[in-house]
């Protein structure tokens, strides 16, 4: 680890943070797709408002556990630090 | 010390969201921290008992038409008992108290953001009990409700019973439900947490009244939506482990 100095790792280490909150981009556009669709079928059914709302939200929530995990490599490389000289 | 506990109250220009040392002592040759985390803990644990406690008695002189604070408590109780009867029917019976508590008590976690604590439920200590009490809810209900020759059936499921290639599958898919209920959790109030710090540690010179508008989506909208996603979630896994058997009837042979 001689060559490389630390100012350099932490460098690296905010791009690589960068990089993983990419992983934000799936989630979104599937939750928007959820909350659409939830839309439309209140628009078709509106007395089903309340089982369309928490089926809607139930599903996203499960969709967000992906970029959830992005964010959760993001902090670790930012603020926890792993790789240190 | 006090501007430790309090996440707005930070001193200084930088951004601190992280869980500070409080005191530390020794056991059995290790270091052991108490933290700030167990403070915020504690505090909220301290304030649901004096609800509680208060609650209690005042259903110990109930009146039949119900007024103020009686009436208040049984809305709680009547859309939470609702909500478990609605998700899981009669199987959801035993379950009300379990899922009345820890959404309750998560609630009331997510939401101490807005009193100015940092919430309990952004350290990944508090929310990964809570997923291992979902796991094994979910799996003492399974061989509860259903006999060990159809949970082996079940585990092998897309294949025949007598050729289990796919249980190594089914199996990291049943350790991997406590791991994602608690990071959904822990993730979702952390970030909510880092967005406040930030607010408050870059834009200090600023940030006088409007993010009181933050705080409301970060806490109150985001932690009450994760509260429902995590019983709703616990519900649907029990709910789906005890499987079609005519609960009522096993209930009551129980008893």
């Amino acid at each position: 680890m001689g060559e490389f100095n630390q100012a350099f790792i932490y460098g690296c280490s905010a791009i690589g943070a960068g990089l993983a909150v990419i992983a934000g981009i799936g989630p979104g556009v599937g939750q928007g797709i959820a909350a659409g669709y939830g839309a439309s079928a209140v628009g078709r059914n509106p007395g089903a408002k309340g089982d369309i709302t928490s089926t809607m939200l139930l599903g996203q929530a499960v969709a967000e556990t992906t970029g959830l995990y992005g964010l959760l490599i993001a902090m670790l490389l930012l603020f926890v630090k792993p790789f240190k000289i | 010390m006090l501007q430790n506990y309090l996440l707005a109250a930070d001193p200084g220009d930088k951004v601190d969201f992280m869980i500070h040392e409080v005191f530390s002592y020794q056991l059995f040759g290790q270091t052991v921290y108490i933290t700030t985390s167990h403070v915020c803990l504690l505090i909220v644990v301290l304030v649901l008992c004096a609800f509680f406690i208060i609650g209690g008695n005042v259903f110990k002189k109930a009146t039949e038409i119900p007024s103020g604070f009686q009436n208040f408590l049984e809305i709680i109780v009547e859309f939470l008992d609702g909500m478990v009867g609605k998700t899981m029917g009669s199987k959801g019976r035993g379950f009300r108290n379990y899922i009345g508590t820890i959404f309750i008590f998560i609630l009331f976690s997510n939401i101490s953001g807005l009193l100015g604590l940092r919430p309990p439920t952004a350290d990944y200590g508090v929310t990964l009990p809570l997923g291992i009490v979902t796991f094994l809810l979910i799996h003492i209900n399974e061989f509860r409700f259903n006999s060990v020759k159809d949970i082996w059936k079940d585990k092998c499921s897309p294949l025949p019973p007598w050729f289990p290639l796919w249980l190594p599958i089914n199996l990291i898919g049943d350790f991997a439900v406590p791991v994602s209920l608690s990071l959904r959790l822990f993730a979702n109030v952390l970030s909510g947490t880092v967005m406040m710090a930030l607010v408050y540690g870059l834009l200090q010179k600023v940030a006088y009244g409007w993010p009181a508008v933050l705080h409301v989506y970060f806490d109150l909208f985001s932690g009450a939506i994760q509260t429902y996603v995590f019983c709703m979630l616990t519900m649907t896994y029990i709910s789906n482990a005890i499987g079609d058997v005519e609960v009522t009837k096993k209930l009551s042979e129980d008893k």
